[in-house]
C-alpha cells in the first residue's frame, strides 16, 4: 500500500507535488476560518496564530518525542484547539472590529513571545525533522484535507451549523430563539483553531522548517483572502479560493518582482466587480441538481 | 530618567495618533477599517524624503508638499478601491484595502529598493534643551508643535466648519446626512483628504525622528495606530488622541524597563486589557443595540 503510494508519487514531478501540498494546507486553513469568519461572521485576522500554534507543537513534538505522525497532528490541532477556546472565551465577547482587533492583538503578541521563547529557538526559528509516518507526506495532506471538507460538509448542514449560521444573521433574534450564541461561537472557534493547529503541523513538516515571523499578519490575511475571494461561508468558495491563491505565487512568477503589484491590485478588481467572492451567492446543491436535471429530458418535460 | 521617557513617549505617541486619526475618522464616517493608510504614511515619508534629498527643499514646504500629495493619494484611493464597493458587504471593502497596501507597499519597494533611507543630517538643525534633569531635542519639540498644531487644525475643521459640521452629521447617520441635503460623496473624500494628509505629516516626522524610511515602515506603525484608535474608541477623535500619545508613552516607557524584545507586544497587550473591560475602548460611545 505505502509503496504504491509512493510509486504514484515518484511519477508526479516535485514541483507540482510541493503546489499541491500547499494548496492541500491552504484548503484546510481556510475551511477552519471559513466556519469562523463565513459561516458563524466572527471576524478574525489572527488566524495565523493558532496556525503557529500547531506549527511549533507538532515541531518540538517531533524532535525532542517522536511521536507518531498522526497522534502528533492531533496533539498540535488539540493544542491551537485548547489556546483558542482560552482565548476566545473573553474575546468573543465583542462584536465586530473590536474581534477582529482583539484576535490581530493577539497575534501579534503571540507571534512576539515566540520570538523570545527558548523552546521555539527565539528569533532563529526552528528546523524540523522528517515526520514520523510511512505514508507519504502528500497522501497524509490529501487525507486530512478530504476528511476536513467531509466533516465542513456534515457541520454545514446540521443542527450546529443552522446555528452558526443564525448566530451571522443575527445573533440577537438568535438568542431569542434560544440558541446560546455565546457557547456556539466558540465552539466554532474552537473548531477553527484545531484546524489551523493541524494545518500548521503539516505546514511545518512540509517546509521543514519554521520561524515565528512566518505567522505574522500578512499570513493572516492570506487565509481570509482565501475565505474571501471564494465567497463567505461557501465552502467550494473556500477550496477554490485557496487553490487559487496558494499557486497564484508559481503561475504570477514569470512577472517577478511586479509578482506582489499584480496580486494586490487583482485584490482590488475582484472585491470591485466580484464583491462576494467568485463563487458567493451560487447555491452549489441547487447548481448541481439543475445540471443532473437538464440531462433528464423526462424530468425536464414535467 | 522617568520625565526623559515621558517626553520620549509622548512624542512617539503624537505620531501614532497623527495616523490614528486617520483610522478613526474614516471608521466614524464608512465604517471601514482601512488597511491602506499604514501605506499612505509611508508615502508620506518617502515624498517628503525625495523633495527634501532629490529637489532640496526646505523640510517644511516638503512637509506640506507631502501632505498635500497624499491627500491626492487618499481621495483617489477611495474613488478606485472603496466607494464602488460602498454598497457591499464590509469584508469586502476591508480585503480591497489590503490589496491597496499590499500594491502600493510593493510599488515602494520597487520604485526606492529594499534598504531604509534617511534624511540628511542637517535637515533640522539639532539643539539639546535643558528641562530640568531631562533633555528635549529641537527635534521632539518640532514633532510635538507641529503634531499639536495638526490636532488642533482638525479639532477645529470639524467642529467649527460648515464641512465640518457635515462631516458629524455623516458619522452620525449617513442616511440621514444625506437626505438632510448633505453631500455625502464630498464628505467621504474630504474626511480621506484630512486623514491622508495627517498620516503624510506623521510619516515625514517619524522619518525624520527615527532617520529611516523603508517600503515595509507602514504595516507595523499603521496596526499600532489602528490599535491606539481601537484604545481611543473607534470613531472618537479625542479617542484617537489619546490612544496615541497612551500607546506611545507604555511604548517607550516598557523598552526602558527592559522589555525592549517585546516591543511590538506591548501595546497590543494593552489594546486587548483595555478591550475586555471596556469593549467600545476608552472614550467609545456604547453601541446601542435594537431589534
Amino acid at each position: 500500500m505505502v509503496e504504491m503510494m509512493q510509486n504514484l508519487i515518484d511519477q508526479i514531478d516535485p514541483y507540482t507535488l510541493q503546489i499541491l501540498m500547499n494548496i492541500g494546507i491552504a484548503i484546510i486553513m481556510a475551511l477552519g476560518l471559513n466556519l469562523i469568519t463565513g459561516v458563524t461572521g466572527q471576524l478574525s485576522l489572527g488566524h495565523a496564530a493558532f496556525m503557529s500554534i500547531g506549527a511549533f507543537t507538532s515541531a518540538i513534538l517531533s524532535i525532542h518525542y517522536n511521536l507518531p505522525f498522526s497522534l502528533n497532528l492531533l496533539v498540535a490541532g488539540l493544542t491551537a484547539a485548547f489556546i483558542g477556546a482560552l482565548i476566545g472565551f473573553p474575546i468573543l465577547r465583542l462584536t465586530g472590529d473590536y474581534l477582529a482587533i482583539a484576535t490581530l492583538g493577539f497575534a501579534e503578541i503571540l507571534k512576539v513571545i515566540f520570538l523570545n521563547l527558548n523552546i521555539t529557538n527565539k528569533a532563529l526559528g526552528l528546523s524540523v525533522p522528517p515526520p514520523n509516518t510511512d505514508i507519504p507526506m502528500p497522501f497524509v495532506i490529501f487525507f486530512v484535507a478530504l476528511v476536513t471538507i467531509i466533516f465542513m460538509s456534515f457541520i454545514h448542514n446540521s443542527r450546529f451549523g443552522r446555528s452558526l449560521m443564525a448566530i451571522r444573521e443575527d445573533e440577537i433574534a438568535a438568542e431569542a430563539m434560544g440558541i446560546n450564541a455565546t457557547r456556539y461561537k466558540l465552539q466554532a472557534f474552537a473548531v477553527g483553531s484545531f484546524l489551523a493547529g493541524v494545518g500548521g503541523g503539516l505546514y511545518a513538516h512540509v517546509i521543514a522548517y519554521i520561524n515565528p515571523s512566518d505567522f505574522g499578519f500578512m499570513k493572516s490575511i492570506d487565509i481570509l483572502n482565501m475565505v474571501v475571494l471564494g465567497g463567505l461561508g461557501s465552502i467550494p468558495g473556500a477550496i477554490l479560493g485557496a487553490s487559487v491563491l496558494a499557486s497564484a505565487p508559481e503561475f504570477l512568477r514569470f512577472m517577478q518582482q511586479y509578482r506582489m503589484l499584480v496580486y494586490g491590485a487583482l485584490l482590488v478588481f475582484l472585491m470591485v466587480f466580484r464583491p462576494n467572492g467568485l463563487l458567493g451567492g451560487v447555491n452549489f446543491t441547487r447548481l448541481v441538481l439543475k445540471i443532473i436535471g437538464k440531462n433528464k429530458p423526462a424530468r425536464a418535460a414535467k | 530618567m522617568l520625565l526623559q521617557q515621558l517626553i520620549n513617549g509622548i512624542t512617539l505617541g503624537s505620531t501614532y495618533a497623527l495616523i490614528a486619526l486617520g483610522y478613526t475618522m474614516v471608521y466614524g464616517i464608512i465604517a471601514l477599517i482601512n488597511f491602506a493608510h499604514g501605506e499612505i504614511f509611508m508615502a508620506g515619508a518617502f515624498a517628503g524624503l525625495f523633495m527634501v534629498t532629490v529637489l532640496k527643499i526646505n523640510i517644511f514646504l516638503s512637509l506640506i508638499l507631502s501632505m498635500v500629495f497624499c491627500m491626492i493619494m487618499g481621495v483617489v484611493i477611495e474613488r478606485i478601491a472603496y466607494r464602488p464597493l460602498r454598497k457591499s458587504s464590509r469584508l469586502s471593502a476591508l480585503i480591497s484595502a489590503i490589496g491597496v497596501s499590499i500594491f502600493l507597499s510593493t510599488l515602494a519597494l520597487m520604485v526606492f529598493g529594499a534598504d531604509a533611507k534617511g534624511f540628511p543630517d542637517n535637515t533640522i538643525p539639532l539643539i539639546q534643551i535643558k528641562l530640568g534633569p531631562a533633555e528635549i531635542s529641537s527635534l521632539q519639540l518640532l514633532i510635538l508643535g507641529i503634531s499639536a498644531f495638526l490636532m488642533m487644525a482638525l479639532e477645529f475643521i470639524v467642529r467649527k466648519t460648515k464641512i465640518g459640521k457635515a462631516m458629524r452629521a455623516t458619522s452620525q447617520d449617513y442616511h440621514t446626512a444625506s437626505l438632510m441635503g448633505v453631500n455625502v460623496n464630498r464628505v467621504i473624500s474630504v474626511t480621506f483628504a484630512l486623514g491622508s494628509s495627517l498620516a503624510a505629516a506623521g510619516g515625514v516626522l517619524v522619518g525624520i525622528l527615527y532617520n529611516s524610511v523603508s517600503f515595509n515602515m507602514g504595516l507595523m506603525a499603521g496596526l499600532k495606530a489602528f490599535a491606539a484608535a481601537v484604545l481611543g474608541g473607534i470613531g472618537s477623535i479625542p479617542g484617537a488622541m489619546f490612544g496615541g500619545i497612551f500607546l506611545g508613552v507604555a511604548e517607550v516607557m516598557g523598552v526602558a524597563a527592559g522589555y525592549s524584545s517585546y516591543r511590538d507586544a506591548i501595546a497590543f497587550a494593552i489594546l486587548v486589557l483595555v478591550l475586555l473591560i471596556k469593549p467600545t475602548g476608552l472614550f467609545g460611545q456604547k453601541i446601542q443595540k435594537k431589534v
